[in-house]
């Protein structure tokens, strides 16, 4: 008896020593990019606890708004969502170079994300995942399918899924000859480019069998045969072609969309200390080989494709040619008010019968 | 001394019930309603103004989403009425003791999980490679696979059912309270049992029809996950559009005027509904 309490007595005191340099990382990522097995390893290694929230691009910026950046310490939006939210919302604090292992990030995507996270002077993101989206085919009830615009072929008519979301318009602009990159600068011209996306997307929209939402809803509709070709990201892809060879990612014609996924920190986030130290974790190459198996998508660290599975590395190569690679367009970063004009588009599209 | 403690015990029995109201309804509505009458002029300027209220009227996409989700929600309540009075009369009037309770029970389970479970439920009965069209093509009534799931027919059938026992409840209260003797004196009256249903039944179950038909016509007209899980391309629906707003759009100003239209047009229904079935709100929500 007497033993237990004091055992009690010292587990108590460990405990209260370990939590008095520890900190709570509370992390609002995407599904897949924290898994539990890297959790525990770092959890393990720094005396850090993670709390994991998974969400998208929208509801990142649309929770840290509401809380004027509080709430989370680490965030990790698109590169090309940053700046124009750091703009509009204030919701983010720069990045402290002295702080993170730089050595361990390819050079090149270091110095693109910080390009086009910067605003006023401060950098705000650093670069973590990369990947595509593009076209999701199954081979043997929709070879013909190479491009976005062929979504809309009357071969392959209520057998097709997209989102409705901006990747879904700069995508068809990209397969119809457009360059809405090109027009981000330029209001005039990229509703130009918005308006003929729109009158292709209503006319195409009897071809499509619903707007998918989540990755799981558009996986489900693939597998189950309902549809043979959908728009997506490229890992949906390569998982389901685990499952059934026939159907796998590709990369189109007008070029697949290239996103990067960063870290950034909330501007009223608490345990800076657990961030940075995550951030250097989850770069050591051994650590992203095992987020690149969890989630599938490689990482912008240095060596960090070196632990990957062969599987998945095949169905990457099988997907992108070096043409294809150099072919992906990558987004810039989007400036402030460009949303609510494809918003107005995507609503008219919504209504469009 | 008596009557002062006595006043201090009914202020602090009242105190939960304000500090809820206040903080958790009128305060955040004040502060919507701060947002919605604010209009963006710039990168972090705005102004006060009606503008945002000015883009619904002014917009055929916006009035014509709220009016469709008006009608379909009034339509829900009507079916839900027609679907839920037998029902709701089987369990009162013509069943006793255990029986009674078992059925009430069966119209509860499902409610024992939640709404996205429910309508998920829905969605593997009803998609083309689901139970009925697979049923359907084994039974020889249809050729090839038919897609149920993604048009507004699903819809009504997910609406219906997540608010059908907020219907039977309020109308088993009042037709158990309706004596069985009013209902034989109108048959040795020599009436029909459609007079009676319309002449004793019907109005004595006035304020449960009424009650419970506020109660759907809220819920499916605030309902956000079955209309845009069952209705896929085609499911427009105002909660959406309000959704859209505030999440994919950073249009929180545009969204808070919708919230608020929103609120105006449930509350015209209702009042509505309560004048033309001469009922008041008090009868019909305070019993």
């Amino acid at each position: 008896m007497k033993t237990s309490l004091v055992s009690m007595t010292v587990l108590a005191a460990a405990l209260s020593a370990t939590t008095v340099s520890a900190e709570t990382l509370r992390l609002l990522t995407w599904g897949g990019y924290a898994p539990a097995e890297v959790i525990e390893m770092f959890e393990a290694e720094t005396g850090h606890t993670v709390e994991v929230t998974t969400s998208n691009n929208e509801e990142m910026i649309a929770k840290l708004r509401a809380t004027n950046g509080g709430g989370f310490d680490l965030a990790q939006p698109s590169q090309d969502r940053i700046a124009s939210a750091q703009e509009e919302f204030g919701i983010y604090k720069p990045i402290d170079m002295s702080k993170v292992e730089e050595a361990q990030i390819v050079p090149s995507m270091l110095s693109a994300t910080a390009t086009n996270t910067t605003f006023d002077g401060e950098v705000y993101g650093l670069p973590h995942i990369w990947g595509t989206s593009g076209l999701i085919v199954n081979k043997a009830e929709a070879e013909q399918v190479a491009d976005y615009t062929d979504l809309c072929d009357a071969s392959v008519a209520g057998k097709v899924s997209y989102r409705l979301k901006r990747p879904t318009l700069i995508g068809f602009a990209y397969a119809m000859g457009l360059d809405p990159f090109a027009a981000y600068g330029d209001t005039e011209a990229y509703q130009g480019i918005l308006d003929k996306v729109e009158e292709k997307l209503v006319s195409c929209k009897a071809n499509v069998k619903t707007y998918w939402d989540g990755g799981d809803e558009i996986k489900n509709l693939l597998r189950s045969g309902e549809v043979v070709a959908a728009m997506a990201w490229d890992t949906g892809g390569w998982q389901l072609n685990a499952d059934n060879a026939d159907i796998t990612f590709v990369a189109p014609k007008s070029g697949a969309l290239g996103w990067i996924d960063t870290f950034a920190l909330p501007s009223r986030g608490r345990a800076d200390e657990a961030a940075y130290a995550w951030i250097n974790f989850v770069m050591r190459p051994d650590v992203a080989s095992m987020i690149t198996n969890a989630a599938g998508n490689f990482t912008a660290a240095v060596g960090g494709d070196e632990g990957v599975n062969a599987d998945l590395k095949a169905r990457y190569q099988a997907s992108f040619d070096q043409a294809a690679i150099d072919n992906i367009n990558w987004y810039p970063p989007v400036p402030a008010g460009l949303e609510t004009l494809e918003g107005a588009t995507l609503d008219r599209i919504n209504a469009a019968k | 001394m008596g009557s002062d403690r006595s006043k201090l015990g009914f202020y602090l029995l009242l105190a939960p019930l304000l500090l809820w109201l206040v903080t958790l309804i009128i305060l955040p509505h004040i502060g919507l309603f701060a947002v919605s009458i604010s209009e963006k002029v710039g990168v972090r300027e705005y102004e006060t103004g009606l503008g945002n209220y000015a883009v619904f009227f002014n917009e055929p996409l916006y009035w014509r989403t709220f009016a469709r989700t008006a009608f379909m929600s009034i339509s829900t309540t009507v079916l839900t009425l027609l679907l839920g009075f037998p029902i709701a009369y089987y369990i009162a009037k013509l069943t006793r003791g255990r029986t009674k309770t078992t059925l009430f029970l069966m119209c509860l389970i499902p409610f024992w999980v939640s709404e996205l479970v429910r309508t998920f439920g829905w969605m593997i009965l009803l998609r083309e490679t689901g139970v009925l069209s697979n049923f359907l093509q084994y039974t020889g009534v249809i050729g090839g696979p038919v897609e149920f799931l993604y048009n507004d027919g699903a819809i009504m059938v997910g609406l219906v059912y997540t608010s059908i026992l907020f219907m039977i409840v309020p109308l088993v209260t009042t037709l158990d309270s309706l004596d069985d003797s009013l209902i034989e004196a109108g048959y040795d009256l020599g009436g029909s049992g459609f007079s009676i249903l319309r002449e004793i039944v019907i109005p004595h179950a006035m304020p449960g029809i009424v009650s419970g038909c506020i109660v759907v016509f809220m819920l499916s007209l605030g309902n956000y996950l079955t209309p845009i899980l069952l209705g896929g391309k085609d499911s427009l629906w105002f909660t959406g559009l309000i959704y859209t707003q505030f999440i994919t759009r950073f249009n929180w100003e545009l969204g808070s005027a919708f919230g608020f239209l929103l609120l105006a047009l449930s509350s015209a229904v209702v009042f509505l509904g309560l004048k033309l079935s001469r009922q008041s709100l008090s009868n019909t929500m305070g019993r």
